[in-house]
């Protein structure tokens, strides 16, 4: 195994002051977490502005960088030496046999970048730059300096211990999940809404999903591909609580008692305030819904208006501004495209009307909805009370 | 109760074989090609099997090809018979209301250049035989036909179909999906003309993963899989011996007292579809009696869409299907109920209840309430 160690960098969590090591501790906790599906024991430490990851003994290389790319808050993954003995003379065998086992071909410009965070380091940055430089040039003559634009910038990084590195690897930036509340996404079996829940996780909020599941309407095969999509997206996201809704006696209800025109609309909300009772019964803070401006009737600005007067909580809707092919992109990128497309009807398009409103008057339909009056509040809580829970992971 | 309605699906193996697969898993799991004695007992289960088939058709034991089911038996029928049989001629003739893996199979074979007529049927799901004496030609060299049909339980005229191919020209081979048929009839191909017969075995009561192609002695097919050289070179890879001998025992099993089998399968089939009648706003595409197949019962529901009242018969403990299990998720295929002339507005709301030696009358008395209990219900609430 060529690298027994990670530098872990990350960029916004840095700024934040006091309250760094939250995220540092956050960051710390999912990288573990992403740890535990690779082959393999890791130690995860840190040290001031510095995530160090060490493996303890074998374990698969590719494996963890993937696990690793997908921990938000990460900025860059690099491959490192760990160095104990600090000792000058040491650290320049250390910076050539570096070079001489990372980069078999030796037709190569570099430079040497070096820092000392132990200022009582007896050798300052400068001094250290330029002989480690020159212990480089000695040891391979057919490398050239290039200060400029170098092939290989080699850090060599003073503190505890001596990190060399010189690859660094994107992770998928973002914050660590857990740092930024709670949400409760509006998960169906589509594109979109798996993406709107990566893209608020990534952000550093955690997440739970409600499904909106209509039996006999929606089938069983429907549920088990949220379930799957929940599990992919729980890959970035952490393990993600999937509420499961009947919503088949108020659908039903609603579509014997209102206009076919407005089913949709009112379906969706009802939709949003169960999802905002679950969402308050377990402490989160929004919605997230994978809504973008006049992709289909119910997601026409007017429509958006209809659905969103009935929460009190924030609704974040990530993809708003993204296109069809956009949204396809990331899901692609995320993994869970393949899954999204598996054709199964929700319960969104069982009775969909041929013209369904596209600019919903709100006044129009809150009168709609009083003749829901007599059954909807104890159809609600039933189907709050009577919601089956799955953990995703 | 839990009614299991989706015997053309699939069904539960009999319990003489849930008992072979577990002793040729556990005890005799050798190699049927190894030299030594572990292989020779493994050997004999496929002997055994083989014997026990070629007993049931009438047939050589040598005739036997044992595959991964049906979908490979098709496929080596019409691609080892086209290959094989290619410098005679490139025409082939089938029907449009054969399963996909004959239809998808055929389209392949017209994507290497040949062609392909496709038969229609008529009410009752029979192809005109007119039409196919005027479709054969001097390049023809092979006809599928399905024997059951899978969505409806059409019978095809086999034997009538074989005398106008063979009168034409005794050389055009002659292929038999009968996938929904066996075990369910008793097969004679040298009597019937039949060359090439295709056979699942999870179709009755066998295991999954596990079939036979027969093929007449003078046939000419090529192996669509190469390897060892196992089963003659005609089918290569390791023998399924648990799959096979599993297979043995269900066909040993459904082929005793055969015609009290079928006898109970008729009577299954006519008493669901008098009970049918009951039901409101419901076509049986099906035809009662010893014309069609014993199993197969397909029912159109108006008002309603299939898969919605699939899944509610589902959470009652019911069992069906909608069109046929293995082209359900593209539903562009049906011809078979097109052909038959379902009214359009019926064809999405059509399910198939196929039964099998499990199954009791009083399942079928608990479906029929169900559904009426049910399709008042359902009825109320349409799309758009």
């Amino acid at each position: 195994m060529l690298y027994q160690s990670f530098l872990i960098k990350y960029a916004e969590i840095g700024t934040k002051g006091k309250n760094r090591y939250l995220f540092e501790d956050a960051l710390m906790k999912q990288i573990r977490h992403a740890l535990k599906e690779v082959d393999g024991g890791f130690a995860v430490t840190k040290e001031f502005g510095r995530i160090y990851v060490e493996a303890r003994g074998e374990y698969d290389y590719e494996d963890a960088i993937e696990a690793l790319q997908r921990v938000f808050g990460i900025a860059w993954i690099c491959p490192m030496f760990q160095i104990e003995d600090k000792d000058f003379e040491n650290l320049k065998k250390e910076a050539v046999d570096y070079i001489d086992r990372v980069y078999p071909d030796k037709n190569l410009t570099f430079k040497v970048d070096a820092r000392r965070a132990d200022k009582k380091y007896p050798v300052t940055s400068e001094q250290m730059n330029r002989e480690l430089g020159e212990a480089v040039l000695t040891a391979f003559p057919q490398m050239k300096v290039d200060v400029h634009r170098p092939q290989v910038m080699l850090h060599v990084e003073v503190r505890n211990m001596v990190n060399i590195y010189s690859q660094m690897i994107p992770g998928p930036g973002g914050m660590p999940v857990g740092t930024n509340g709670k949400a409760m996404l509006l998960l169906s079996g589509g594109i979109d809404s798996p993406v709107a829940g990566y893209m608020v996780a990534k952000r550093g909020v955690k997440i739970e999903a409600v499904y909106f599941h209509a039996p006999p309407y929606t089938s069983e095969r429907a549920r088990q591909k949220v379930v799957d999509l929940a599990a992919l997206v729980s890959r970035y996201s952490g393990p993600i609580k999937l509420h499961v809704v009947n919503f088949t006696d108020i659908q039903l209800y609603i579509y014997e008692q209102c206009p076919h025109e407005e089913l949709t609309i009112i379906m969706r909300r009802y939709m949003m305030r169960i999802a905002e009772m679950i969402g308050k019964e377990s402490e989160c803070l929004a919605l997230v819904t994978g809504e973008s401006i006049g992709q289909v009737a119910s997601q026409t600005v007017q429509s958006l208006a209809a659905t969103n007067e009935v929460c009190t909580m924030p609704v974040f809707r990530p993809v708003i501004g993204f296109d069809k092919q956009e949204i396809v992109d990331i899901s692609e990128k995320i993994g869970t495209y393949e899954t999204s497309i598996e054709p199964y009807e929700d319960c969104c398009t069982i009775f969909v009307a041929k013209h369904p409103v596209t600019k919903p008057n709100v006044k129009v339909i809150r009168r709609s909805e009083e003749k829901l009056a007599e059954k909807i509040d104890d159809m609600v809580k039933t189907a709050v009370e009577t919601r089956e829970i799955v953990m995703c992971s | 109760m839990e009614a299991y309605f989706d015997n053309s699906a699939t069904t539960r193996v009999f319990d003489s074989v849930k008992e072979i697969v577990i002793k040729t898993m556990t005890e005799d799991y050798g190699n049927a090609a190894s030299k030594h004695k572990k292989g020779v007992e493994a050997e004999r289960y496929i002997r055994e099997a083989r014997s026990i088939i070629a007993k049931s058709l009438k047939v050589q034991e040598k005739e036997i090809v044992f595959t991964s089911g049906g979908s490979e038996s098709n496929n080596m029928a019409l691609i080892g018979g086209a290959m094989a049989n290619r410098r005679r001629g490139r025409h082939i003739i089938s029907t449009n209301v054969e399963h996909s893996s004959v239809y998808n199979t055929l389209e392949f074979l017209r994507d290497q250049g040949f062609e392909i007529t496709y038969l229609p049927v008529d009410g009752q799901g029979h192809i005109s035989l007119s039409q196919l004496r005027e479709s054969l030609r001097q390049e023809t060299i092979l006809v599928s036909v399905m024997y059951v049909n899978n969505e409806v339980g059409s019978v095809e005229p086999v034997e009538e179909i074989a005398k106008i191919i063979k009168g034409y020209q005794p050389e055009i081979l002659f292929h038999v999906d009968g996938i929904q048929a066996y075990g369910k009839y008793e097969i004679r191909p040298k009597r019937q003309g039949i060359d090439l017969l295709s056979v699942s075995g999870h179709k009755l009561h066998g295991p999954k993963g596990v079939g036979f192609l027969y093929i007449h002695e003078k046939a000419k097919v090529k192996p669509l899989i190469y390897g060892g050289g196992q089963q003659k070179g005609m089918r290569s890879g390791t023998e399924n011996v648990p799959g096979v001998a599993g297979l043995g025992a269900a066909v040993q099993e459904i082929y005793k007292n055969h015609r009290d089998k079928t006898d109970y399968l008729y009577g299954l089939k006519d008493y669901f579809i008098e009970r049918i009648r009951e039901v409101e706003g419901c076509v049986v595409n099906s035809q009662p009696g010893r014309d069609s197949a014993p199993q197969i019962v397909s029912v159109s529901f108006e008002g309603i869409r299939s898969e919605v009242l699939l899944h509610a018969l589902e959470d009652k403990g019911i069992y069906v299907s909608s069109g046929s299990a293995c082209s359900s998720n593209h539903p562009g295929i049906s011809g078979t109920l097109k052909g038959i002339g379902v009214k359009p507005e019926l064809l999405d709301a059509t399910l198939r209840f196929s039964f099998g030696l499990f199954n009791k009358k009083e399942e079928i008395d608990y479906a029929i309430q169900v559904l009426k209990e049910l399709l008042p219900m359902l009825r109320r609430f349409r799309r758009g």
